[in-house]
């Protein structure tokens, strides 16, 4: 236990005079979680509308401005037609066409069903398909509202109603901010500890404490401790500025997510070790850490949801440690989970902390 | 009694066989300086016998511990001095020595009777991060961490590389007076005038010992006559002499050059007549006495251009 200490005391006082380093740690979450929540949105707002009024109708109108109102849209242009309209998307001028058809009011008030077709640009799938689906929704409350005013309805249509659990208002930022912890602990206490012993071999340091009787456990642990602690430090930098700049806190209790951050960090900082014990330069151990990285940051779910993944690759994130935390993050930041709900991950993650601890104390080798 | 007691010990790195079947023995209290050019293998021997190799075959018995079987025990019985620096450079001198010193769970003021000779030296310098200190200081600060655990055995690989001769000198002195303390010293080195601070040295090359013994005994082994021929041209001249019917051998040793012929009273002045002849060079040839890189030449039979 005292050579431990001593071996901390030394990583320490290394750390702490590095110019550089004790600011990036400080600098670095800072950022990321003042700038990435904002430019990081799924939420597509300005989305450029035009629309093709065939039909010259009060429902017509109505529907026009509605959706000119609407934050998400921008009416951009009102061609004759559809052929017009096609050319303007063409040239990147707008991203969905909407043609409200001839008749579509007359056809309303007979209470037949007409049909409003809408073309959404897919090239950016995801921006075309929201707007299609908020496109979507101001029509049925424009047609409920319209069917109302003129007595076809008794109360507005409630065609659609959506409710939406923990995330209330459906706020992109709240499902990414978990996520983006977890990624700032990925890449802080993976990629920091990938460098470590390898910086230790490529200056030629590693070769007097081989020929010293400090055991390998010691040696590892005295190089985890300190990217554990810096995982916490970071962690508690990020849930505070989660809850002053976006008012978000976990509606679960924080210790679950310190707990299961206190395994994970251990887990990504032995794999850096395992890189770094297996490496001979800094660029090897830079460039296999980035693919780990990689694979973490698309296959864990932090980015795309893993029931959207093909069967295959499902099976492959089991094996991808993050998966577990951000479930657990989101789990008990969103919905509040309790440690009953979220144990099945505490248990994977926890699997994973001992074996690559355990690879990591093997695979540091005194003796080549 | 044995300090170093190895067995054919063989190592090779793929294809490269780095150790071949050394076999030594080292007695304990003594200096042994194995000498040998670069790429001799000295270093793995070094490396093998502080226990950060493990040897292919063979085994080594060192300060009465297996390096195969008891290595662990065996790390907190000797000082290991890399042939690079390779201490931790943004510490200053006084935390690496606390740190090497804790790590072998002895304290400085304990042991500082064993260091002092060297690290007197650095006291000014305490609180200099070791990155700033210059070769000579590096050094010393290496020898010292090395020797704050009063190792048994203390491998010191190619110390005095990139000394200069007046800290040369100093080194001389310093391994003294740790010799005194009855600490056995195994250093490697490529120069050959460092044998005389040797007790006992090895010549080594393409991975085994050609030769041990003290340094007398080695030079009193050379039993051929040695001349050393003064000349302008030396290249010319040494072209010249291997082309002589009756050279044995010739190399360039400092600013002459050394001829051993086949006879062993050569006829000199016929020689004379030859260079003068094929190359237009006076030279002045004499009688000298074998150096241990005589020794060295010859048995090795490496002829350096």
């Amino acid at each position: 236990m005292n050579t431990l200490s001593f071996l901390l005391e030394k990583e320490f006082k290394q750390f702490f005079r590095d110019p550089f380093m004790p600011k990036m740690v400080i600098v670095f979450p800072v950022i990321i979680m003042l700038v990435i929540p904002l430019v990081a949105n799924l939420d597509f707002k300005d989305i450029n509308i035009c629309i093709v009024d065939n039909d010259h109708s009060g429902y017509s109108r109505l529907l026009s401005d509605k959706i000119s109102h609407s934050s998400y849209f921008v009416l951009k242009h009102t061609p004759q037609n559809y052929k017009e309209a096609k050319q303007l998307m063409d040239e990147q001028e707008v991203d969905i066409i909407i043609e409200i058809p001839y008749g579509f009011e007359k056809e309303l008030i007979r209470n037949e069903i007409p049909q409003i077709p809408i073309v959404a640009n897919a090239v950016n799938a995801s921006k075309g398909a929201s707007g299609a689906s908020y496109l979507t929704q101001i029509i049925t409350e424009t047609t409920g509202e319209f069917a109302q005013n003129n007595g076809i309805a008794d109360s507005p249509a409630e065609l659609l109603s959506v409710h939406n659990l923990y995330n209330p208002t459906e706020n992109y930022r709240h499902f990414m901010i978990p996520a983006l912890m977890v990624m700032l602990i990925i890449i802080v206490c993976g990629a920091l500890p990938a460098l470590n012993i390898v910086k230790e071999k490529e200056t030629g340091t590693i070769e007097q404490i081989n020929a010293t009787p400090v055991s390998k456990i010691m040696f590892t642990f005295g190089k985890l401790i300190p990217f554990w602690i810096m995982g916490m430090f970071i962690l508690t930098i990020a849930i505070f500025i989660a809850k002053i700049v976006y008012g978000l806190s976990p509606a679960g209790s924080v210790w679950i997510v310190y707990a299961n951050a206190f395994l994970f960090t251990l887990t990504i900082s032995s794999l850096g070790l395992i890189i770094s014990n297996y490496s001979n330069t800094m660029q090897q151990a830079m460039f296999i850490m980035f693919f780990f990285i990689m694979i973490f940051i698309l296959m864990s779910g932090l980015l795309t949801p893993i029931e959207s993944m093909p069967e295959f690759a499902q099976m492959i994130t089991r094996f991808v440690p993050p998966r577990y935390f951000i479930e657990v993050m989101r789990s008990v930041y969103l919905k509040g989970s309790g440690i009953a709900d979220v144990y099945p991950s505490f248990v994977w993650l926890g699997c994973f902390t001992i074996v690559l601890t355990a690879i990591a104390i093997l695979s540091y080798r005194k003796r080549s | 009694m044995e300090a170093i007691k190895s067995e054919n010990i063989c190592k090779r790195f793929g294809t490269k066989v780095a150790l071949n079947n050394v076999t030594f023995s080292v007695e304990k209290g003594c200096i042994f300086g194995i000498i040998g050019p670069d790429g001799a293998g000295k270093s793995t021997l070094l490396r093998t016998l502080s226990t950060l190799t493990t040897p292919d075959k063979g085994t080594a018995i060192v300060n009465g511990y297996d390096i195969k079987t008891e290595y662990k025990e065996l790390r907190k019985h000797i000082g290991y001095m890399p042939e690079i620096f390779s201490l931790y450079q943004d510490l200053t001198v006084e935390e690496n020595l606390e740190f090497y010193a804790s790590i072998f769970n002895v304290s400085i003021q304990e042991n500082y009777s064993v260091i002092e000779p060297v690290f007197c030296k650095l006291e000014p310098f305490r609180k200099r991060m070791a990155g700033k200190l210059s070769g000579g200081m590096k050094q010393k600060l290496a020898l010292s961490c090395a020797l704050i655990h009063q190792p048994d055995i203390l491998f010191l690989d190619e110390p005095t590389r990139g000394v200069d001769p007046v800290s040369r000198k100093e080194f001389r002195d310093i391994l003294t007076t740790i010799k005194a303390r009855g600490i056995t010293i195994v250093l490697s080195t490529s120069y050959m005038d460092e044998a005389s601070m040797c007790d006992c040295i090895g010549f080594f090359n393409d991975g085994h010992f050609l030769q041990t013994g003290s340094p007398n005994e080695i030079i009193s082994s050379f039993s051929k006559p040695i001349y050393s021929v003064r000349c302008l041209s030396k290249y010319k001249v040494l072209m010249a002499s291997r082309q002589w019917e009756d050279t044995e051998s010739c190399y360039i040793n400092g600013d002459t050059i050394h001829i051993i012929f086949t006879q062993s009273i050569p006829d000199t002045y016929s020689f004379e007549k030859y260079i003068l002849d094929t190359t237009n060079e006076t030279i002045k040839i004499s009688k000298t006495e074998p150096t241990i890189e005589d020794c060295f030449m010859t048995i090795s039979n490496i002829q350096p251009q």
